[in-house]
């Protein structure tokens, strides 16, 4: 065989220049650049090279973006006699980023969303934009589908003797609902927030559709308070197993085995859900934990999270100092750009050594609803399998 | 083969679309009333003015999806024993597929490793038979719990039962054919069972699509190659009414089966043979007569290497692919 006596950078193509590059090798003015920004898709997207715009006056920009491990406040750099402004960072495949712009004027500085880039993620405190990295694409199964029928979404209202009050949320029962079957039953924290931001109907209706998962009860439930009754509460664990789930096994025909119930949540939410099925093991038989605010320390008990995660760690440090299957399922999800990945890939093979089954999954994605949103599939239909295995027609 | 007294059996790809099952039947020379079977449908059993038409508005629907609601309201015991039977089924599933998937797994890895041809050839034989015994131990299991099923409360016996049967039975009487529609396999196959359909079938034509075509054969083998949560096993549902054998029937291979994935087809085809793994596609179809296949079309055969081929019929009558 014949070898090239070319050293390997010889041998090699240069790089495409980048669409910003070239703009800047051409001594651009403002009509250059109206003419640059007209019609182009922003972020601009190249490869895994992702250039954010913005364009005004002021005295710096910054970007604000939410990956653990890529320093936040990067400053985007003014094009020479003009007004726009540039950053480009290599963005790995299949990655969703939200962001924000930090305008820095002369006596003050603002957060505020890509006005140039129409995708945004509402989230409970507003909403930020979304650079979709090549390869990412929002799935068709969380667009609401004219063809899918939709179920019904009733409110209910409980007194929880636990709480020594008033609990509200949300029962979700699928489009072909009839008294005279048994439905397996799913419990969701936070259900407010799955509902407006993870587009949690939809994403049911559509995958009851699909066959993908059973037909399903729903419980979305919500807390006045959920960072104090979320991690590892006794009153929090009694209401749902003594009270919810006995109330609605009796008013709805909910199948009543472990493995047709299923607590899940996201954040704290999924600790709430991993807590109440360790203080009653055998009773929930499934568990879809989000991104789980798993904390934990190898020794003292201090967390470098402060003291809002002082009952995750004890917590943690219970179940990593005694593990045990209290589940039969457990399906985990974490963003790898989360300050959680290292919590929730440590916990995946301590619930794995119990015999529980566990599948995790992880993506290229952040601390988010969206995230949260884009692994219901996967996670929903390993726990509970539709019929698609069942129906040939 | 075909078991039993049935005088043909005809298996189909889906018709959903492009039906061609009133070619088969004109094929066949059936000219009388057709007996309908859509129970894999549920609910939605009654709905079958398209297959109505199709025939030549020629078949009388056997409802036996409702008349099983019927048995069960009339017949509380029996339906708390169908539940019971229906929840040991489900547990032993999933057991069967957890042991199931870990075999796969252990094949998978076993055969992605590096060693002499002739240790591989034998460790991938010795993954095969793993995979078989995990099957047959399940299929045994599942027999024996509709036997103790059966010898316990004696469904066909009962009167809510017997009554149902000789009705389907009269109306079977008038019929040349019985033409049984796919859906829910697990739900089909249990009506076809409770009403003792095998043996109304003598004597008939029976054309089988879809879940219908897996539920006549001897064994029922669930399978996606790509559902959304994960890699798919396929796996054994239980025994059909055999009423075709040696053949293991997968219909829709468009959209669930990888044909161009040779190791998932390798281990599909020798995971059950001798009997054939046949995928038939829409427009496809195959006659079963005493003495074996004639005129198939359209029908592929996965083969033991991995790859698949157009089922064809040897001269004897018998499989040759």
């Amino acid at each position: 065989m014949k070898r090239s006596m070319k050293p390997a950078s010889a041998s090699m193509r240069a790089a495409p220049k980048s669409a910003i590059q070239a703009l800047i090798d051409s001594k651009p003015d403002g009509a250059k650049v109206d003419r640059f920004l007209e019609g182009r898709a922003i972020p601009i997207v190249e490869g895994p090279a992702v250039t954010f715009v913005w364009r005004g006056e002021a005295n710096g920009v910054s970007l604000r973006h939410w990956i653990f491990g890529l320093e936040s406040g990067s400053s985007l750099t003014r094009i020479p006699n003009t007004d726009l402004w540039h950053l480009t960072l290599d963005i790995p495949h299949g990655s969703r980023v939200e962001y924000k712009f930090e305008i820095h004027r002369a006596d003050r500085s603002e957060w505020i969303e890509d006005p140039r880039n129409p995708n945004r993620a509402r989230d409970p405190f507003g909403a930020n934009s979304v650079l979709q990295g090549e390869g990412y694409a929002v799935p068709d199964w969380v667009r609401p589908d004219p063809t899918a029928r939709p179920g019904l979404l009733e409110p209910f209202g409980f007194h929880s003797k636990a709480f020594g009050g008033m609990r509200s949320g949300h029962i979700y029962l699928p489009a072909r609902f009839r008294k005279s079957r048994l439905y397996p039953l799913l419990v969701v924290h936070d259900g407010k927030d799955y509902l407006n931001f993870a587009a949690m109907k939809t994403v049911l209706d559509n995958l009851i559709e699909r066959l993908e998962i059973p037909d399903m009860i729903v419980a979305f439930t919500d807390s006045p308070d959920r960072i104090r009754e979320y991690p590892n509460t006794e009153q929090h664990a009694r209401f749902l197993t003594e009270e919810l789930l006995p109330d609605l096994t009796q008013r709805l025909p909910i199948i009543d085995r472990p493995q047709s119930r299923c607590l899940m949540g996201a954040s704290f939410g999924a600790v709430a859900a991993f807590s109440t099925a360790y203080r009653y093991p055998g009773v929930w038989g499934r568990l879809l934990l989000q991104s789980g605010s798993f904390a934990f320390t190898d020794i003292g008990k201090t967390n470098r999270r402060g003291p809002l995660f002082d009952k995750v760690v004890e917590f943690v440090n219970q179940v990593r100092a005694n593990p045990m299957a209290v589940s039969e399922r457990v399906f985990m999800s974490c963003g790898v750009y989360e300050s959680l990945i290292y919590e929730n890939r440590s916990l995946v093979p301590l619930l794995d050594s119990t015999g529980m089954q566990v599948k995790f999954v992880e993506a290229r994605d952040g601390h988010n609803w969206e995230n949260w949103r884009d692994r219901l599939r996967e996670g929903l239909s390993w726990l509970f399998p539709g019929p698609l295995m069942f129906i040939y027609e | 083969m075909i078991s039993g007294n049935t005088r043909a059996v005809v298996l189909l790809g889906a018709q959903r679309f492009d039906p061609t099952l009133a070619d088969a039947v004109a094929e066949l020379g059936v000219e009388g009333s057709i007996a309908a079977i859509t129970a894999g449908w549920q609910e939605r059993e009654e709905e079958d003015d398209e297959l109505h038409d199709h025939l030549g508005g020629r078949t009388v629907n056997l409802r036996l999806h409702a008349r099983a609601e019927e048995v069960f309201k009339n017949d509380p015991d029996l339906h708390a024993a169908h539940r019971e039977r229906q929840a040991i089924l489900r547990h032993r599933q999933d057991f069967y597929r957890i042991r199931l998937e870990h075999a796969l797994e252990a094949q998978h890895v076993i055969a992605s490793r590096a060693a002499p041809k002739d240790i591989l050839r034998d460790e991938a034989r010795a993954s095969i038979q793993a995979i078989r015994d995990i099957d047959r131990m399940h299929l045994e299991r599942c027999v024996r719990d509709h036997k103790a099923f059966e010898e316990r409360w004696r469904p066909t016996e009962r009167p809510a039962v017997a009554d149902q049967i000789a009705e389907i039975a009269e109306i079977v009487k008038g019929c040349d054919a019985i033409a049984i529609a796919g859906g829910h396999v697990a739900s089909l196959l249990n009506r076809l069972r409770m009403f003792d359909i095998a043996k109304l079938a003598a004597g008939k034509v029976v054309f089988a699509w879809c879940g219908g075509a897996m539920a006549v054969s001897e064994r029922v083998v669930l399978f996606h190659h790509s559902p959304p949560q994960g890699p798919g096993a396929a796996e054994v549902l239980d025994e059909g009414l055999a009423l075709v054998g040696d053949v293991v029937c997968l219909p829709q291979p468009e959209f669930r089966l990888r044909l161009d994935d040779r190791e998932r087809i390798s281990v599909l085809a020798r995971r059950f043979a001798p009997a054939t793994c046949l995928a038939l596609p829409a427009r496809s179809r195959v006659t079963w007569l005493k003495r074996g296949p004639k005129n198939p079309s359209g029908i592929l055969a996965l083969r033991d290497d991995g790859t698949h081929t157009k089922f064809e019929v040897s001269g004897a009558g018998g499989i040759g692919s």
